[in-house]
């Protein structure tokens, strides 16, 4: 299946500075394994190690969040958009603001 | 035919119409169920008092208005003016165009005040302030009524930076009656970029107070109420206290987590927006309406996760688009009017102009808003740069 993965600002490093990326796969966690296999280095990004999606970065399938669906197992089909969504603090973040 | 002069007008109503002095009306009213009260005076004589629940339905357009206003012909009406004149000549129109059963009041509004009855004082714009926003007057869905709610409402701004200058300014035009900020910086010439609530010549100053004098300067009549300090769990309670909505336009991690968590414990509103390069995000997180950002995001991303300090930028003109989302649904917060965007991410691309809607969804096992959880009290997370 040929599903578009959308990928945010801060991980278009580990994409050549691409802001969305074909990829085959059936389920989400095989267009990740597709990604990791294009792109490599974005897969640690994303999951912890033990495989899940880390809890400050959401996914979804269609505008739909994977985990009120069958989260990585969740299947995609042929053109499918797929959306990679990290908390993004804010602003600016020009300088380090302590405690 | 020879007309009738005005004396013999009134001799004519004043014997064909039953007129009740006040205390009569007051009696009637207590007695009886259905009777309708009807202020045939103007608009502002009705706006600076009025009996208790009258209908207001000037003599100029009372047959133009009576059967809306007044739709039961057979009901009891009781008309009054400011004296007990016009209000005869309103009793005989209403006569006219078949109304069967109406009075007029002695003595009108003037002898009804006198003499200790009640009175209604409406809550009503100042002549200027109809000026001021005679644009939001002439819609519909805000109108004299929405205006008075922004009036009476209060919104904090966390942030008088990139998101909060925009969104405070356009709450301030808007006429949001007391507009909190929070901000303990001072203003950095690297701020002028984007946070256009600021001037060159405040470089130094604090933001609060030059956030403060922008908004004044845009409108007087509104309460800007300065919080010089940062937001943390010691005093997060109390600087929230009073306000309805609050509007998020921080930069750091710890604040946003500290700003969901009261909003969780308060029931507070909390609209979102953030920014990074050219990609923002908005939605309005709820607790009981929606998700709060702890269902979207548990935790923060430990400080080796997120982009260094060099890699963070914004395009300066992204805050503007999203700080403004922020202020129109705080202004639809306030009114009740139109789709918020709880429950939904919207986000915005400004290198593809694209928007895209994400659906988010609250989470019950959520130890932050999840029914019936117990707040878990507030965690200072260690600040660090992000995005």
């Amino acid at each position: 299946m040929a599903v578009t993965i959308r990928i945010p600002t801060p991980l278009r490093k580990f994409t050549d500075g691409k802001s969305e990326v074909d990829v085959e796969g059936g389920t989400v966690r095989e267009i990740f394994d597709d990604v990791e296999n294009r792109h490599g280095g974005l897969k640690d990004k994303i999951f912890d190690d033990a495989g899940e999606v880390r809890r400050f970065i959401n996914v979804f399938v269609n505008g739909e969040d994977v985990r009120h669906a069958e989260g990585l197992d969740t299947p995609v089909k042929d053109g499918d958009e797929l959306s990679v969504v990290p908390a993004i603090a804010g602003g600016l973040g020009s300088r380090p603001r302590q405690v | 035919m020879a007309g009738k002069s005005y004396d013999e007008l009134l001799a004519e109503y004043r014997e064909s119409i039953p007129e009740l002095d006040p205390e009569q009306v007051e009696e009637t009213l207590g007695n009886e169920a259905d009777v309708t009260i009807v202020d045939v005076r103007e608009s502002d004589e009705y706006r600076a008092g009025h009996l208790p629940g009258a209908v207001q339905l000037s003599r100029g357009f009372l047959e133009m208005q009576a059967a809306k206003k007044l739709p039961d012909q057979d009901s009891r009406i009781i008309a009054y003016c400011a004296g007990g004149v016009r209000s005869l000549f309103a009793a005989n129109s209403l006569r006219v165009l078949g109304y069967t059963n109406v009075t007029s009041m002695k003595g009108g509004f003037t002898r009804w005040k006198q003499n200790g009855h009640p009175v209604d004082v409406p809550e009503a714009l100042s002549d200027q302030e109809r000026e001021r926003y005679a644009r939001h007057l002439s819609i519909d869905e805000v109108g004299e009524a929405g205006q008075l709610l922004m009036k009476k409402a209060k919104v904090l701004c966390i942030g008088a930076g990139g998101l909060g200058s925009p969104a405070a300014f356009y709450l301030a035009a808007a006429g949001i009656g007391t507009l909190g900020i929070v901000d303990y910086d001072v203003v950095d010439l690297t701020n002028l970029q984007r946070q256009i609530l600021h001037t060159d010549a405040r470089v130094g100053d604090p933001k609060t107070d030059s956030a403060k004098d922008t908004l004044l300067a845009l409108n007087p009549d509104i309460e800007i109420v300065t919080h010089n300090d940062r937001v943390h769990s010691t005093n997060v309670d109390e600087l929230f206290e009073g306000y309805d909505i609050i509007v998020d336009g921080c930069d750091n991690f710890p604040t946003r987590y500290l700003v969901n968590d009261a909003c969780c414990k308060h029931g507070i509103p909390n609209v979102h927006g953030s920014i990074y390069r050219f990609e923002g995000q908005a939605t309005v997180f709820w607790p009981g309406k929606g998700p709060c950002y702890r269902c979207l995001f548990p935790e923060p991303p430990p400080p080796e996760m997120a982009p260094s300090c060099a890699e963070a930028g914004v395009l300066g003109v992204l805050p503007g688009v999203i700080g403004v989302l922020e202020a129109i649904e705080v202004i639809k917060i306030i009114l009740g009017k139109g789709d918020l965007l709880t429950g939904r991410l919207l986000t915005y691309d400004a290198l593809e102009a694209r928007f895209r809607e994400l659906k988010i969804q609250a989470d019950p096992d959520c130890n932050y808003c999840g029914e019936g959880k117990e707040f878990p009290g507030y965690t200072d997370y260690a600040h660090f740069c992000g995005v």
